[in-house]
């Protein structure tokens, strides 16, 4: 979509970003009273809440793997995040970025350990503001760990992209609809395995392998303040006498 | 006494080498490397590194006494729901009484609590319990509540230590399910005080000197009542 | 799903008959209540109502549509709530089932039928063009007592809703118009006893409820009898009464939490 916004001025973003600054994000890991695990996070404009059920018997049984637990990530907007209200139910949008998140999150959760359950991971967007499917992952994360479910690592998501032929880390709002590419990433940090990776938009392979350094740089960044906001919740248990 | 921090980790935390140290329970390897695998408190004093869980779901183990509620009763046995990621089977020939087939209902129903153990656990994970032992049966009266699973042993205390402080200054009966579980039957003030120590207890859990703590607070409380 | 325990039910039903309950509360005690408004920047009007630890979040978002043929000159309001399944293992994800269906009607007929929104007042174009007022309720902890902190939401954030005419090029932005709104507030009766504002437990136990919604002038503008118990028509009375009374705190709350 083009437009007479001028996305760079004087070599910074419309929120005054440098090109490999990322939003404000805070994290906060343990947040509802009946789920056994939950996270509430803002990222930028973006404010999501995930919670996480499990392991427990799948149901209906036919849905069972004899073998390991089934991972169930949900991403649903309320209708009140976006600027457009959106009708109430998953669409086809919600649906696709509900199965994305749901394989990334199963190659990190030791599923082997729970034969014949499922692990229900529940992400709802409240506010929408650019980067809910990476703010969503990586919430969710912090609610798996918190609800003790046993995984490999904790995983994270960032996105860059590009516009107006710079690269950049974490597309805001108008960047987002202005821009020319857009590619949300998630790893496993401690290997940098790559457990989620889309794409939309114009990038030549150059600009590829910058965005996606930068997605993956962006990613640690925010691992750091997964696992703050983790040991925050928990460090007040102990006690020194 | 040793006044060190207990250490919390994380899922991914690196926390040693197979050739220094066995990789316990709560831990993985890879290339060498023994990681946590969930968020707990390291346990690192034996030749084994273990991580025991902060939060999750009680994992069964054979022998354990546990606290389940029936959820559904069947033609020849029972469905019971033990705090499990599974449900547990109580067949009708590991009850005290004698069933004829399709009269389960008569003996345990949907919501009936009962004093258990687990008879075994396969490797699908498929459950079964029992209530055949002389300490095992169907519960009257008192009320239950919920701890995380893996705080049962610091309530119960080193060879029953904290649970005796309990029961000893509100004169109440305690049964404390492995499962995260507790029966509570008393005064109506024992039990409040029972509640309310348990949640100190589950809040400080970590901490050192506790027995010593709850020890002083229960006698504050007996001597406020007299 | 989640299991009462058996033992629970008897154990409530002894404190009842010692007028206890048992978190320690009264009879006609509320909980702590939180209200928090402007929470959701997409949002025309937003709040976030904590009772106990259920939690409730109301979005209100606007547009322009068409009025009803029989209603040319009034704006339409609609009301939708989700039971998501974040805020509790016994809720699926799927269509909406009968209690969402309920609670949404409940708090829109409250809202409705004592036409608290101004809808003469949100008229673009007689027979045209009309503003559209969508009440969105999304539960994200339940602990108990859905109808009321679903209710205090929506009116929390109808009371800081703004019209956003400067989006539609229809002029400077204005204060969404209502008149004074009724509070709901919701008993439930076990072993004889009737409580206000049930926890999850007492709700799991429940036999039946009752939700009164009542004005500032202490008269009753809305009522919802749910579950298949019954209630003495001594019952309803209390029930009454003591709904006037907490209303009155419960609205001194709101008022409070939307700057009033």
């Amino acid at each position: 979509m083009k437009s007479d916004i001028k996305l760079f001025e004087n070599g910074k973003r419309l929120d005054g970003r440098k090109p490999d600054e990322l939003r404000n994000i805070k994290i906060e890991a343990g947040v509802l009273h009946r789920a056994e695990g939950s996270c509430y996070l803002e990222w930028g404009g973006n404010k999501v809440i995930a919670a996480v059920y499990g392991p427990r018997e799948a149901i209906p049984r036919h849905t069972q793997n004899p073998l390991r637990a089934i991972v169930n990530a949900k991403y649903n907007m309320a209708a009140f995040s976006v600027e457009d209200r959106k009708r109430p139910g998953p669409d086809r949008r919600s649906r696709e970025i509900s199965k994305v998140i749901s394989e990334a999150l199963e190659k990190i959760i030791l599923v082997e350990k729970f034969p014949r359950a499922s692990i229900d991971v529940n992400i709802e967007v409240l506010d929408a503001e650019a980067g809910t499917r990476c703010a969503g992952l990586t919430a969710a994360a912090v609610a798996l760990a918190d609800a003790g479910i046993p995984m490999k690592d904790i995983p994270v998501s960032c996105a860059a992209g590009k516009i107006e032929n710079q690269v950049v880390l974490d597309l805001g709002k108008e960047e987002d609809n202005y821009g020319d590419a857009d590619l949300p990433v998630a790893i496993s940090p401690r290997t940098g395995e790559i457990l989620l990776l889309q794409m939309d938009g114009h990038l030549t392979q150059q600009e590829f392998d910058q965005a996606l350094d930068m997605a993956i740089k962006g990613c640690h960044t925010v691992s750091e303040i997964q696992k703050k906001a983790i040991m925050e919740k928990y460090q007040s248990a102990t006690e020194v006498e | 006494m040793s006044k060190e921090k207990r250490e919390i980790v994380i899922p991914s935390q690196l926390l040693g080498e197979v050739k220094n140290k066995k990789a316990g329970r709560g831990t993985f390897v890879e290339e060498g490397k023994i990681y946590a695998e969930i968020l707990g408190v390291l346990n690192d004093s034996s030749e084994y590194i273990n991580v025991v869980p902060l939060k999750g779901r009680y994992d069964p183990i054979e022998k354990d006494f546990v606290i389940g509620v029936v959820d559904e009763a069947m033609a020849s046995s029972w469905l019971v729901d033990i705090n499990a990621a599974y449900p547990a089977l109580l067949h009708v020939n590991e009850v005290p009484w004698d069933v004829d087939f399709g009269e389960t209902e008569k003996y345990l129903n949907h919501g009936d609590c009962v004093m258990a153990k687990v008879l075994s656990v396969d490797q699908e994970k498929k459950l079964q319990i029992t209530l055949k032992d002389r300490n095992l049966y169907k519960i009257r009266g008192g009320l239950m509540i919920n701890v995380e699973p893996s705080k049962v042993p610091r309530i119960i205390g080193k060879k029953g230590s904290m649970i005796s402080l309990l029961k000893k200054y509100t004169k109440c009966r305690i049964f404390v399910g492995q499962n995260g579980r507790i029966w509570i039957d008393g005064e109506e003030d024992g039990i409040k005080t029972v509640i309310n120590t348990i949640k100190k207890i589950e809040n400080e859990s970590l901490s050192y000197g506790l027995t010593n703590k709850i020890e002083e607070l229960l006698k504050k409380e007996a001597k406020d009542v007299e | 799903m989640t299991i009462t325990p058996s033992i629970k039910r008897d154990f409530l039903a002894k404190l009842a008959e010692n007028g206890k309950r048992a978190d320690g509360r009264k009879f006609d005690d509320y909980r702590d209540i939180e209200i928090e408004t402007n929470v959701i920047s997409k949002a025309e009007g937003s709040a976030r109502v904590k009772i106990g630890s259920t939690q409730v979040i109301a979005g209100i978002k606007m547009d322009i549509g068409e009025p009803y043929p029989d209603t040319p000159e009034e704006g339409v309001m609609t009301t939708a709530a989700e039971l998501i399944p974040l805020a509790s293992p016994d809720f699926e994800s799927g269509p909406p089932r009968e209690d969402a269906i309920e609670l949404a009607r409940v708090v829109d007929r409250g809202i409705r039928e004592s036409k608290v929104i101004e809808v003469e007042k949100l008229c673009i174009e007689p027979g045209e063009k009309i503003w559209l007022v969508f009440i969105d309720i999304h539960i994200i902890d339940f602990d108990g007592n859905l109808f009321d902190a679903a209710s205090l939401a929506a009116l929390a954030a109808l009371m800081t809703s703004t019209v956003p005419a400067e989006r539609f090029e229809l002029g400077d932005n204005y204060p969404l118009p209502l008149r004074t709104p009724p509070i709901s507030c919701t008993s439930v009766k076990y072993n004889g006893a009737i409580v206000i504002d049930p926890a999850l437990d007492e709700e799991e136990i429940a036999e039946a409820r009752l939700t009164v919604a009542t004005d500032e002038n202490g008269d009753i503008r809305a009522m919802q009898k749910g579950l298949n118990g019954s209630f003495t028509v001594d019952e309803v009375k209390k029930v009454i009464k003591a709904s006037i009374d907490n209303g009155k705190k419960l609205r001194e709350n709101l008022y409070k939490s939307v700057g009033k």
